[in-house]
């Protein structure tokens, strides 16, 4: 368990934008800032489940296209005054190729 | 000058209040003592009733702090009770021998419960409502034995046994008559309560008369006058209270029901005495609420200012029963006589029932069950003596009824009771705005909408939102600012965006943020779309649209649901379709498994619950048959909704049909600041509501009347007339002239409805209809935007374009 993955190459995926990533049982969402940082979330908002990869992307935060909750991309946190929280995960850049860990 | 002393003697509710509004007048003229039998500060007895069931604490009841009687110089010997007062010396003597000199006394010792005198009264487990040691006493037996008897059907029972049943007990209430709460309600009305107070499990024995309680030390029971019992183990009398003169009679001052005290609230016997409260009687009245107990205590604290000008002249009373979930409310003189007439509404299935009684056409009391939103607003024209000849009619129907004329719209928030609903959307109350507002110490309309919802959804509730934060932070309150800046990005608004974009040419959304030194890298998603639609808007050719900074609607062209998957509706130009369409629509539905269909509000059929991955594939399907996107999704020219016209029509003048089709043919795939739509009639009848559209086209014998600016929606608007012309391509050149005034003049996310009411219908007129050459030129600049905008974004997808949109990457893992 806990191996890097390679899932996409970093220019497949949208400047403030993101590629959904699914595995076996789970679908995550991969984002892209403006400082080619990159974000793994659990494509699910705490709210009501939105998937959060249709989402507009500002910053480091991504607002859900549900309700507009905004949610903090690096620690998975639901931006004040709203409260919950989505799984991050592990994920690097490396020779221009995005890697999980899953 | 040397201080005089001033002693209060009991403090409850009512002396307490006067000391409050005696140090507002004359903060140095007393040195105070006050002397209080229960050992606590001032706390809010109304409260007792949701402390009883659990919806309040003691901390959240107290009003004064042993802390505030410091911090004023009040010395406060609680726990303590005044056993006789000396007048000759002016002394008051407590019963553990402490001693205070007066120079002028208050007497405000409130009420004690009436207890029957039955055998067996005085066992253990029988006790009045009254205080927190009552409440203690039930709260403990609630947690330790079952059955609870509630002897007196009144405000005080009801909300005894509410509590003790939310504590678990099982309570029956005992009453002597046939209706409860005889003294506020009606017949209809309590038969209403009793009913829903029965629904939440509350048992009645109705004209039972006790005779005796029974048990040993303890009580076990509750035996009637008809010879039947009942199981007991804690009896709460609450059959009425008796004001508290025991003080004042053994000291020697006249009393009748209570302590007798004249306009002023001095005792008639001694005016160097002062009583106030449930424990006096005014003009024959004994009271047994606060409000009036608080305009006592105005009066009182008047009078020992020595400013001497006030007087008490009584009060007109109203009530409310504090059960939560049920709502009453009852004032005045709410039976009438045969010199007065009823006004009823009585709705049995849906709980509700309002009666007003009337005389002279002024209100003489109301009874208000199940909706008591403009109970208030009755009590204030009771009290008022209002006529109200002019509205009777819809007098029942409450204020909001009568419009906003000569109603504030801040009074009318401000009465509305705690749990009014201000924003339907997100079920907020008044209550928990007020209290947000004031806990948090919020100002700003984004304040509340961050930390309550209210308003942050459909905003139909803003205005209430606004009012609500102006009554309740008063002066503090900055209203929204006039110029809005476009975002919290920046402090430039929309206007000054829009015209440096075109001034300076700024092509870029990075140019655009660094010209107007944007604070923040991105942008936000407000004004992320609205620069990008400005741009594209501003630069048709060039512009390269920016997809990121579009709502995933826009993003992947349809509407997403709330499960993530989306709708399909292809564009069904003037609402026309032929058989074959028909067959295609239903052989994709068949063929990507649909779940569901539906004919749309705008003359055309969607497709719900696609999963994106499919809507590349469904879209080739559909381009196949010759369909394009509908733009359901979009911030986009929609629909053209249109009539059967002079084609079939028996009355229809024009064609229609025919011109909505032109029309949408024109405008289909245009990019907007907000949604668009149109409708053509094929005569004043209207059938295709051409009226509420933002253009509307009514055809009629000598032509077209152009309608703009409509739309249903949250807030109906009927359209304007904008002018009227004579052939098809006159509507066609005006539409596209409109359309594009309105594109290059409108702020993102405005539809023409408040845009026309923000910038006037002149001045449309002006540009559309009065000046041939600028309408001329808006329609050309319309027609090049549509070069680029007409090209089908579904077939681009389908064949290709953006895959990775719609393309999931899968994993093993
Ligand atoms: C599908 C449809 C209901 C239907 O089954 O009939 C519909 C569905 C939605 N409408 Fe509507 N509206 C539909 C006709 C209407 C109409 C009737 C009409 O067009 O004649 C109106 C009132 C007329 C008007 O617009 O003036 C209407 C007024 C609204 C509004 C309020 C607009 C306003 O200015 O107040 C919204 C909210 C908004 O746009 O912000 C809205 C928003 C929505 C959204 C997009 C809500 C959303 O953001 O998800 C709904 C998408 C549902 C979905 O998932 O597909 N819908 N909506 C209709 C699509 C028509 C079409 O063929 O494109
Ligand atoms: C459970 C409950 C619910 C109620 N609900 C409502 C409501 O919804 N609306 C409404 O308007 N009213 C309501 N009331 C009535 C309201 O609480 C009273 O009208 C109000 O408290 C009376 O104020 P007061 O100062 O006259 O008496 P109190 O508040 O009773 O104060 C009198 C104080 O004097 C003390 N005292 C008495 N004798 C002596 C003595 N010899 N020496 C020293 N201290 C003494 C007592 O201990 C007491 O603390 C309710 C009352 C109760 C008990
Ligand atoms: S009225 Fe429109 S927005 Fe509301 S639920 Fe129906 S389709 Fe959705
Ligand atoms: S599901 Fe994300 S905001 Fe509601």
């Amino acid at each position: 368990m806990n191996k890097w993955i390679e899932v996409v190459e970093l220019n497949k995926i949208p400047v403030l934008g993101s590629r959904l990533i699914k595995t076996r049982d789970t679908a995550i969402a991969v984002f892209r800032g403006s400082d080619d940082q990159v974000y793994a979330i659990r494509d699910a908002c705490p709210h009501k489940g939105g998937p959060l990869s249709q989402g507009i992307m500002h910053g480091s935060t991504v607002t859900c296209p549900l309700h507009n909750w905004k949610i903090d991309l690096s620690s998975g946190n639901a931006l004040a005054p709203d409260h919950g929280c989505s799984n991050v995960f592990a994920v690097k850049v490396e020779g221009g190729r995005v890697y999980l860990q899953l | 000058m040397l201080k005089e002393n001033l002693v209060l003697i009991g403090n409850g509710m009512a002396g307490v209040r006067t000391l409050e509004e005696l140090l507002k007048l004359a903060p140095d003229h007393y040195n105070i003592t006050v002397f209080g039998e229960e050992p606590y500060g001032n706390y809010n007895r109304i409260m007792l009733s949701p402390v009883l069931a659990s919806e309040k604490t003691i901390e959240q009841i107290m009003l004064n702090s042993e802390d505030w009687y410091v911090a004023n110089g009040i010395t406060l010997h609680k726990g303590k009770k005044v056993g006789e007062i000396n007048r000759a010396r002016r002394e008051v003597i407590a019963t553990d021998g402490t001693v205070a000199h007066y120079d002028r006394l208050i007497i405000a010792t409130g009420s004690v419960p009436f207890m029957l005198p039955l055998p067996g009264a005085d066992k253990a487990g029988v006790i009045g409502f009254r205080d927190i040691k009552d409440v203690d006493t039930m709260l403990d037996t609630a947690s330790r034995y079952q059955h609870a008897v509630v002897i007196g059907g009144g405000l005080l029972g009801l909300e005894a046994a509410n509590g003790l049943m939310k504590q678990g007990m099982n309570v029956t209430v005992v009453h002597l008559l046939d209706t409860l709460m005889e003294r506020q309600l009606d017949k209809p009305a309590a038969a209403m309560l009793q009913k829903s107070l029965e629904a939440r499990g509350m048992t009645f024995l109705m004209e039972h008369s006790t005779a005796e309680i029974i048990g040993n030390q303890r009580v076990i029971g509750v035996r009637f006058k008809n010879g039947t019992e009942i199981p007991a183990d804690l009896v709460v009398m609450a059959v009425g209270i008796k004001p508290n003169t025991e003080l004042g009679k053994s000291a020697g001052l006249y009393c009748e029901r209570g302590i007798v005290v004249s306009d002023t609230l001095q005792t008639i016997t001694d005016p160097k005495i002062y009583a106030i409260g449930e424990c006096v009687q005014h003009r024959g009245i004994a009271y047994g609420l606060v409000a009036p107990l608080f305009e006592q205590a105005k009066v009182a604290a008047n009078h020992l200012a020595k400013h001497g000008i006030a007087r008490y002249v009584g009060t007109v009373t109203s009530t409310k029963l504090k059960v939560t979930g049920i709502e009453l409310f009852s004032a005045g003189d709410f039976i009438g006589n045969d010199k007065t007439e009823d006004i009823v509404f009585k709705d049995a299935a849906s709980g509700t029932y309002k009666k007003i009684v009337l005389q002279d056409n002024q209100i003489k009391g109301a009874v208000l069950y199940g909706d008591t939103v403009d109970g208030s607003w009755y009590f204030q024209l009771m009290k008022d003596g209002t006529d109200i000849s002019a509205y009777r009619d819809t007098l029942l129907f409450g204020q909001h009824h009568l419009g906003d004329s000569g109603h504030n719209p801040d009074t009318r928030v401000a009465s509305l009771p705690d749990n009014a609903e201000i924003c339907g959307c997100n079920g907020v109350c008044k209550g928990d705005i007020v209290k947000a507002i004031t806990e948090k110490k919020l100002f700003t309309l984004d304040e509340v909408r961050a930390h309550t919802k209210a308003s942050a959804s459909c905003g139909s509730c803003t205005g209430l939102v606004e009012s609500l934060l102006a009554h309740t932070v008063g002066g503090d309150y900055s209203a929204t600012p006039k110029t809005k800046p476009l975002c919290k990005c920046t402090d430039y608004t929309h206007d000054d965006i829009r015209h440096g974009i075109i001034q300076h040419s700024l092509k870029t959304m990075p140019e655009v943020r660094s010209h107007f030194e944007w604070e923040t890298p991105d942008g936000c998603p407000s004004c992320r779309n609205a620069l990008n639609y400005y741009l594209l808007c501003a630069f048709p050719t060039e512009y390269v649209d920016d997809a990121q900074s579009r709502y995933i609607n826009e993003r992947a062209h349809g509407n997403i649901q709330k499960d993530g998957s989306y709708s399909v509706v292809p564009r069904m130009f003037g609402g026309m379709c032929t058989s074959d369409q028909l067959r295609a629509i239903a052989d994709v539905a068949d063929k990507y498994q649909v779940p569901t269909m539906k004919v749309t509000g705008g003359q055309r059929i969607d497709m719900f619950g696609i999963k994106k991955e499919q809507l590349p594939a469904m879209w080739k399907d559909l381009s196949a048959a010759g369909f394009v996107s509908g733009h359901a999704y979009g911030k986009a020219m929609r629909t053209v909704k249109t009539c059967v016209g002079s084609e079939w029509c028996r009355f229809g003048t024009q064609d229609s049909t025919g011109l909505g089709v032109k029309l949408e043919e024109l405008t289909w795939g245009s990019w907007m600041p907000h949604k668009f739509k149109l409708a053509v009639s094929g005569c004043p009848r209207n059938c295709a509501e051409a009226t509420i559209k933002d253009i509307g086209v009514v055809c009629v014998d000598s032509g077209y009347e152009l309608h703009v600016g409509g739309n249903g929606g949250i807030k109906v608007r009927v359209t304007d007339l904008l002018c009227k012309v004579e052939t098809e391509a006159q509507v066609l050149e005006y539409t596209g002239a409109f359309c594009q005034f309105y594109r290059e003049d409108a702020h993102y996310l405005e539809r023409t409805a408040p845009w026309i009411e923000r910038v006037g219908l002149e001045k449309v007129k002006k540009a559309v209809v009065d000046d041939a050459a600028q309408r001329k030129a808006l329609y050309e600049r319309f027609l090049i935007s549509q070069q680029p905008a007409q090209i089908d974004p579904w077939k681009e997808r389908a064949d290709g374009a953006e895959a990775a949109e719609f393309t999931p990457i899968m994993i093993e893992a």
